[in-house]
């Protein structure tokens, strides 16, 4: 371990294959052995510049593992890696943005017809829809290496993960106001 | 993120939320949507014979800066030549409602969504886009 840790990209630090469908296990088990090097107790009496380097270091690991850990994160990075621009939305159809606000408009539904059965549903669905797209996304990524196309599935997903960080805190906010305790914001 | 008293004055009180008939042909639609906030926007003309905007309506699923930027931007399309609306700057936009830097993306959106709504109305009267 040393500054270098701190040029590579994070799957040279994890020792992994820039690939999106990476063994779980091991970037865990690399990122515990690297954590373990980097922490900063172990340079709690070596001089500044080297227990600066080692926080630094320590907080790339974390910034890496986080990255790759989950797949959404680990698909924007590798495309940017492999040098494929995920878009900003321009090219997004119509009826898919309808569907988002459709989507959208049933989780307000549900909200304020305190109706956390139908968004469970909706969460059940969405899902699995997720399920499926990141496995799409791993074929096209890791085997038909077709970059356009998988940056444009990713540019949907990043819709659907909102979606689903929506319909969790409805699902939260309605558990809560179930119980008592929450206010009705 | 502390919104400034417009912000919160369009998203408490928005203007014109709503939709128009889609397939009506005085109807031009823009939909547009921002993958890093997972922001949609919809905003409607109602365009005239004379080519002057009558009415115009918005549904945004996103922050507060988002539903203020598209719900200023109804107001101010109103009136306007379809012409005109297009020269509308999301700079302007985000002067009007004094947005931080990390918010300029929900200006940026609005001014997409009009671009769009009149490329829309354009595409169903065989004008050129």
């Amino acid at each position: 371990m040393s500054v270098r840790g701190l040029t590579a990209d994070f799957f040279t630090l994890f020792a992994l294959q820039p690939v999106f469908r990476i063994a779980q296990a091991e970037l865990e088990e690399r990122y515990l052995a690297l954590q373990r090097e980097a922490h900063p107790d172990r340079f709690s009496g070596a001089d500044e510049k080297t227990r600066r380097v080692s926080a630094q270091l320590a907080a790339r690991i974390n910034e890496g593992y986080q990255t790759l850990k989950e797949p959404l994160p680990r698909a924007l990075y590798l495309l940017q890696h492999l040098g494929f621009a995920v878009g900003s939305g321009q090219a997004l159809p119509a009826e898919f943005l309808m569907e988002q606000m459709e989507w959208r408009e049933a989780i307000l539904e549900a909200r304020a017809s305190n109706d956390a059965r139908s968004l469970e549903h909706l969460l059940e669905r969405l899902v699995r829809d997720l399920a499926h797209h990141f496995e799409t996304l791993g074929n096209l990524l890791d085997d038909e290496l077709d970059y356009p196309t998988a940056a444009d599935l990713t540019q949907r997903l990043m819709f659907l993960e909102k979606l689903r960080t929506e319909i969790d805190e409805t699902l939260f906010d309605l558990e809560d106001g179930r119980q008592g305790t929450g206010n009705s914001d | 993120m502390s919104y400034s008293a417009k912000v919160i004055d369009h998203y408490e009180n928005p203007r014109n939320v709503g939709s128009f008939d889609q397939n009506d042909e005085n109807v031009g639609t823009g939909m547009v949507g921002a993958p890093a906030c997972g922001d949609v926007m919809k905003l409607q003309i109602q365009v005239g014979k004379d080519g002057v905007i009558e009415d115009a309506r918005f549904k945004t699923y996103g922050c507060g800066s988002a539903i203020a930027s598209s719900s200023l931007l109804t107001e101010w399309v109103k009136g306007k030549t379809v012409e005109e609306a297009m020269t509308i700057k999301n700079t302007q936009i985000a002067e009007e409602l004094a947005l931080p830097p990390v918010k300029i993306h929900c200006s940026v959106l609005a001014e997409d969504a009009i671009k769009a709504a009149v490329a829309d109305y354009r595409k169903k009267h065989g004008e050129p886009v």
